[in-house]
């Protein structure tokens, strides 16, 4: 009998162990890739990374030179697509935490906002190619690829402005509206000051994403080669994701640029996870912050 | 008569709801602007032929625009994914949300929301100039030539000879680049997605359900597989279903990495053209309102049409069993 239960328990915790241990090695699978990537770019580009080569512009049909005129592309499209996307998405949240009333009307928004968020992003590149390039007569131009990447990044700013609007605590409104101010007022004066660090901070991670889309920007911005940075909002750009496919799939010196490839790869890669990491840490100091 | 105040706050009402509307706006839009773009290439080749056609030839003359090859890429690279990273990405979230102690918690989560905004030309980049050389220079020699020499010395009945010719002839990576090392990469990209919802969804089973479970005499991976995960199951398919969502959509990777070749793949190591690389590949070179660029549009309209059913069912599904919030989406 005790002889039984116990080669019973043995056999239990075997398959314990096992589901457990497999789980445990399983959930870190994400992150030693995501190291081991980051230490194989980082290895390969930091000896192309040097002052001149973010500062200088390319040279020699791009197989020599730096990549200046790139990252001013990719900053200027994100930057442009954030003024456009931040004041539109936190006046949705807005609508929708504060203003909306329960019906078929918030439902279709709701929905909308939703099935936006699947949308793939070469959808949203033909999108823009049909409608800022061809209809707007843009052209292939920086004002045509950043409004496609805010038409692109709306719907994560919207629920990310609007989860932070929503975690103010109620009685915050209830005081302001006890003290005789209006709803717009206690809106402007206390809803969104307390909101705000939430909001950065999916504004934050809002910029990390878009920086590093390659497809929408294809048709609608992104040029192989311009000479120097855009003068005007309708001249097309460089921009680092295109830069490091371009360099990498087409032409004739493709071994030839890999250096290059490698520095561009880095240098948008420290871009993006620096933006994210001061994302994530100000999201963290909100939560110690924060006193209710 | 109103009061100056309450007609300011009506007007602000007013413009706060029509900015609401936008995104339903911008939604129609792109519906109906892909649509219509495509409408011509349905009209002119016909709907049948386009969707059902087996050949994709688009700039011979004729052209021949039949979808299936792209179809069928999509939906062998997004099976290939999916078998890999549905289990990673469930397990990342299972290990989180159950497992991991605080501080390890702490370190993994950002972690794995740095790789869900990790640009996708890097991942197709790494697959292009690491994955792909891998598989061809070294993994298909051992696989296709080492393996089967060992095999026919061991002269086995059937095991040296079939099953030899079998790894000769099906184990011979001729290009690295396939929808193997296409699903590889997919899989790094969807494994944040899947499993950052899916963490909502176990994180979202009430405490009491795991403590009724204990109480019971359950062990920690009994209470997670007979009490969690089915609690959870519908928050669970929803990540799943975006999961797919993402892959189908992705584009770079794809781009980069599948090989390029517009015929149905038949085995795992073929290269093949899905959806999003056809159109990203192709936009630039089809002359502006070809027949060529409608046909571009019309795999978009496909692909619009795929995501947004895929949306709808999502949301049937934590509208009927309110596992996760909407627009939670990563």
């Amino acid at each position: 009998m005790r002889g039984g239960e116990l080669i019973r328990r043995k056999r239990f915790n075997f398959k314990e162990g096992f589901f457990l241990s497999l789980v445990r090695t399983l959930g870190f699978t994400g992150a030693i890739i995501l190291i081991g990537i980051l230490f194989f770019i980082a290895y390969n580009g930091v000896r192309v990374l040097s002052w001149e080569f973010i500062t200088q512009p390319p040279v020699d049909a791009m197989t020599k030179g730096g990549i200046f005129p790139v990252i001013i592309g990719t900053i200027l499209l994100t930057f442009i697509c954030m003024i456009v996307v931040i004041p539109i998405g936190v006046t949705t949240a807005i609508f929708l935490a504060e203003y909306s009333k329960r019906g078929f009307l918030l439902k279709t928004v709701m929905m909308s906002i939703y099935t936006l968020a699947g949308v793939p992003s070469v959808v949203f590149g033909l999108f823009g190619l049909a409608v800022f390039v061809v209809a707007f007569r843009f052209g292939m131009s920086l004002i045509a690829g950043s409004l496609t990447l805010a038409v692109m990044v709306l719907p994560y700013i919207i629920s990310t402005s609007e989860e932070a609007i929503k975690a103010v605590p109620y009685s915050f409104r209830e005081a302001s509206l006890a003290c005789g101010a209006t709803k717009w007022q206690t809106i402007r004066k206390i809803v969104l000051p307390t909101a705000m660090p939430g909001i950065l901070t999916g504004a934050i991670l809002g910029t990390a994403k878009v920086s590093g889309e390659t497809a929408p920007i294809m048709f609608t911005a992104a040029a192989f080669f311009t000479p120097g940075i855009p003068r005007s909002l309708l001249e097309p750009v460089m921009a680092l994701p295109y830069h490091i496919y371009v360099l990498a799939t087409a032409g004739t010196h493709i071994e030839e640029t890999r250096p290059i490839q490698y520095g561009t790869a880095l240098t948008l890669i420290i871009l993006v996870l620096l933006m994210n990491l001061l994302g994530i840490i100000l999201r963290m100091r909100k939560r110690v912050k924060r006193a209710w | 008569m109103p009061l100056p105040w309450q007609k300011k706050e009506k007007a602000v009402e007013l413009i706060v709801s029509a900015v609401g509307f936008i995104s339903v706006i911008i939604l129609l839009l792109i519906g109906s602007f892909l649509f219509k773009e495509a409408f011509y290439v349905f009209y002119k080749a016909g709907v049948l032929k386009v969707i059902f056609g087996n050949a994709w030839y688009p700039t011979y003359d004729p052209p021949s625009f039949g979808m299936v090859p792209l179809i069928m890429g999509t939906l062998a690279v997004t099976i290939l994914t999916a078998v890999m990273a549905i289990p990673l990405g469930l397990a990342t979230a299972v290990y989180i949300a159950e497992i991991a102690h605080y501080r390890v918690k702490e370190f993994l989560k950002p972690l794995i929301e740095m790789l869900a905004s990790f640009p996708s030309v890097v991942l197709g980049f790494f697959g292009m100039v690491v994955i792909a050389p891998i598989l061809s220079n070294w993994l298909s020699p051992i696989l296709s030539e080492k393996l089967p020499e060992l095999l026919r010395s061991t002269e086995i009945p059937f095991i040296s000879t079939s099953l030899a010719d079998f790894f000769y002839n099906k184990l011979f990576i001729s290009s690295g680049l396939n929808i193997s090392t296409a699903a590889l990469m997919l899989t790094v990209r969807a494994i944040p997605v899947i499993s950052s919802i899916a963490e909502d969804a176990l994180t979202a089973v009430p405490r009491t359900y795991r403590e009724a479970s204990y109480s019971l005499g359950a062990s920690k991976w009994e209470t997670i597989w007979k009490v969690v995960i089915p609690a959870s199951v519908s928050g669970l398919s929803i990540a799943i279903i975006l999961g797919i969502g993402t892959i189908i959509g992705e584009t770079m990777i794809v781009l980069m990495v599948s090989g390029g070749a517009a015929v149905v793949p038949l085995w795992i190591f073929d290269p093949a053209r899905p959806m999003p690389a056809a159109i990203a590949a192709e936009m630039a070179e089809a002359p502006y309102q070809s027949l060529h660029y409608h046909a571009l549009f019309g795999v978009g309209a496909i692909l619009f049409i795929i995501t947004f059913v895929l949306s709808l069912l999502s949301d049937y599904i934590s509208k009927r069993y309110r596992a996760v919030r909407i627009g939670e989406k990563v």
